[in-house]
């Protein structure tokens, strides 16, 4: 396979402290004032133009975290991260919404360019008339999107996609209606901040019966140094629709960590079908645990209507901490959640993810498909729940966490837990931890394979389960990003 | 081609090749016997790279240069080849994409591009067929679920395609019943030419029925004991291994 070779080719030119992404790029940018409070809040508000209603929503949101505690039980670690020390909001200059392409700061468009991010319309143009399929676009860049593609494309289907800052603005009826109604102000520690502070990110509506005709896509990328990116994604799917999207996170590599703690939350009506794909690659620090980003974020989807089906693939190869658990609400009758993932940690990486399936509507499935592989001296844990309500009559759970090991100084862990309060559930798990064998190794390298890509080969067989939800154009990619990631794990 | 020079190697604190020598030239099939625990198996992997082995004395040369230090995948793309004893499975490879990665392995070694995938599927295609595995084995991940017999031709399947100057089959006839040690000596038979030796290590002469050997030797406690022709072969089966064993007690 092509793609296992161009992963090797760049293991190979790639040193073991070097990630792909870590440039910095030179643009001035505008700062709010380090630290955290109701002038900072409104401060960010008022940047962003925003009404009266959501300005006191903020602030009901700030006051609340002020009366909270971090969560402390995650086996994760790490030095206390002062909330004080931190720019809540740091924006590109030259941004007052630029109507084209050409009005985007050129070093910006630089950046996504490295980032092999095909942002000009023109390109994906290109590979329309090469019979691929499109990807409309929505750039975030520290805390504002820049630019969304293919817009007036998806209106013509009704679909809306912009920035939430922009929905707020042109939709409020929609986002008043939405925002918080499945990731609540006061959920948690991380998701009661970023309801205080968030930024910018997507927000997605599929009308009555439309199936979206492209996949969305954005593109995360923190860029300011002590900066924190708080992103929040509102994706709403109305009677009968379907959207596939998809996000990727890329940071410079910086010897400080940058906090990112998003939310993200989808609703799924009757009928409806959502499929969220994430591949995370935020900079993961270096061999000796220095830098890298602190990724707390809380992700969650409503199936809120009868036979309406939420999907998360996740591929998590960045952050020096990864706290996440995309969740499924089966509210709705006949309703379905699934979770696919493939978490990756080196280095001194700490990922503590999984899912929560919590089963509330009769007949309601979901299955949990999870692929952790831990190297060098990371630990990587998986942490689920599988809940069954009183009236979810029916409901079906099938788990299978597998959890492969490469070296012998790296830890893989999971702890599920099962909650049912009906006893018509029937509720599977299966978990198998291995380690790479010396014997499959050596046979790979019998055969010719240079270590690095045996083990890349190894790997990619391992989650081969997972890989096959993304959508096709990703695939690829992640492939490669699985091999960059375990770059240096042995030997 | 390849030769052995007074090779001693160890597996922790248990010497297991007492200064073993053994010179094959080009062309030549030799075949390796000896009683179980005799050191064959671990002749092949150190012939291999695997690292669980210390060479504490000796050579190996490898068209006259030596490949002590390479590494396991230096020494494939050199041309050494080992056919498994006990072929790896590995989920979720299809063996299609593995055999692809270690032809690209070896093409690259010798500075030469990657085949196109309608190359690749002809070349593969046509070495399969002559050992009757079917385009859905191909698709099935490497060894997963394979019966004894097919885990054996996917082994001579590889060894076609990689075009090895040395092959060192590991007891390949082990779990395999007379069909498929036809088939399998058949294709080994097919690959034989005058620029190729190979290095059969078995158990039992009715392998030597299919493919027959140039030379025959006896290995027993680490060091070859005795050299002939066929006839060696069928000198054991007759009377075992007890005499050799007693030699190398003695």
């Amino acid at each position: 396979m092509a793609a296992v070779k161009e992963t090797v080719d760049q293991v190979l030119s790639i040193d073991v402290d070097k990630y792909k992404y870590g440039f910095v790029s030179d643009i001035e940018s505008e700062l709010a004032p380090k630290g955290l409070n109701e002038d900072i809040v409104r401060y960010i508000s008022a940047k962003k133009d925003e009404p009266e209603w959501l300005t006191e929503w903020r602030l009901e949101a700030l006051r609340r975290w002020q009366t909270m505690e971090e969560p402390t039980w995650a086996r994760v670690d790490y030095p206390p991260i002062d909330f004080q020390d931190l720019h809540y909001y740091a924006a590109p200059k030259k941004t007052a919404g630029p109507k084209s392409l050409d009005e985007v700061d050129p070093a910006l468009l630089a950046t996504y360019e490295k980032l092999g991010i095909p942002l000009k319309e023109q390109e994906i143009l290109a590979g329309v008339e090469r019979g691929e399929r499109q990807v409309a676009v929505d750039a975030v860049f520290d805390s504002v999107s820049v630019v969304t593609t293919f817009k007036a494309e998806l209106a013509k289907h009704g679909v809306i996609f912009c920035p939430i800052s922009e929905a707020v603005k042109t939709h409020p009826e929609l986002v008043k209606k939405y925002l918080g109604s499945v990731v609540p102000v006061s959920d948690n520690f991380y998701a009661t901040l970023n309801s205080a502070v968030f930024s910018d990110g997507s927000f997605v509506y599929v009308p009555k019966g439309v199936r979206c005709p492209m996949e969305l896509s954005t593109y995360f990328r923190i860029n300011e140094k002590k900066t924190g990116q708080f992103e929040r994604t509102l994706i709403i799917a109305d009677e009968g629709a379907y959207v596939s999207y998809l996000e990727g996170c890329t940071a410079p590599s910086r010897d400080e960590n940058q906090l990112h703690a998003a939310v993200v939350e989808l609703i799924a009506l009757d009928d409806a079908e959502i499929k969220y794909s994430t591949v995370q690659n935020w900079y993961p620090g270096d061999s000796e645990g220095k830098g890298g980003v602190f990724n707390f974020v809380t992700k969650r989807g409503d199936c809120r209507g009868k036979n309406s089906k939420i999907s998360w693939t996740q591929v998590e190869t960045g952050s020096a901490i990864t706290w996440k658990y995309p969740s499924c609400i089966l509210r709705g009758d006949n309703s379905r959640g699934e979770f696919y993932s493939i978490a990756i940690s080196n280095g001194r990486q700490q990922v503590d993810s999984g899912t929560k399936m919590v089963h509330l509507g009769k007949n309601t499935s979901s299955k949990i498909i999870s692929k952790g592989i831990s190297a060098g001296r990371s630990n990587n844990t998986y942490r689920g729940l599988v809940s069954v309500g009183r009236k979810a009559s029916g409901a079906r759970n099938f788990t299978n966490c597998d959890s492969l090991l490469i070296g012998n100084r790296c830890g893989a862990h999971t702890v599920p837990y099962i909650e049912s309060k009906n006893a018509s559930a029937i509720v599977e798990h299966e978990a198998t931890t291995s380690k790479i064998s010396d014997d499959q190794l050596f046979y790979c390298l019998q055969r010719g394979l240079p270590q690095e890509e045996a083990i890349a080969l190894i790997v990619n067989g391992f989650v081969k389960d997972v890989l096959q939800q993304l959508p096709m154009e990703f695939m690829v990619e992640t492939q490669k990003l699985i091999g960059i990631s375990l770059e240096g794990s042995v030997g | 081609m390849l030769e052995i020079k007074n090779l001693h190697a160890r597996i922790g604190d248990r010497e297991i090749l007492k200064g073993l020598t053994l010179t094959v030239k080009p062309g030549e099939v030799h075949a390796i016997m000896g009683p179980n625990g005799a050191g064959k198996s671990t002749l092949s992997y150190i012939l291999a790279g695997k690292d669980d082995y210390e060479v504490t004395e000796g050579e190996v040369l490898l068209n006259g240069a030596s490949i002590l230090d390479l590494e396991p995948n230096e020494r494939s793309v050199a041309g050494l080849f080992l056919a498994f004893q006990y072929p790896i499975e590995i989920p979720g490879v299809a063996t299609m994409t593995f055999l692809k990665a270690a032809l690209n392995s070896h093409r690259k070694a010798k500075g030469e591009g990657e085949l196109t995938t309608p190359e690749f599927m002809k070349l593969v295609k046509g070495v399969a067929e002559k050992l009757n595995i079917t385009s859905d084995m191909l698709k099935r991940p490497v060894n997963v679920g394979f019966s004894g017999g097919e885990k054996k031709r996917a082994e001579i399947m590889q060894m076609a395609l990689l075009q090895p100057s040395i092959c060192i089959l590991d007891e390949t006839d082990s779990g395999l019943d007379i069909d498929a040690l036809k088939v399998v000596s058949e294709g080994v038979n097919a690959l034989r030419s005058p620029d190729r030796a190979f290095v059969v290590i078995t158990h039992y002469q009715r392998l030597l029925d299919h493919i027959v050997p140039d030379i025959v030797h006896v290995l027993s406690d680490g060091r070859i004991v005795r050299t002939g022709g066929p006839e060696l072969a069928l000198d054991l089966e007759k009377n075992g291994y007890a005499a050799y064993v007693a030699n190398a007690a003695a």
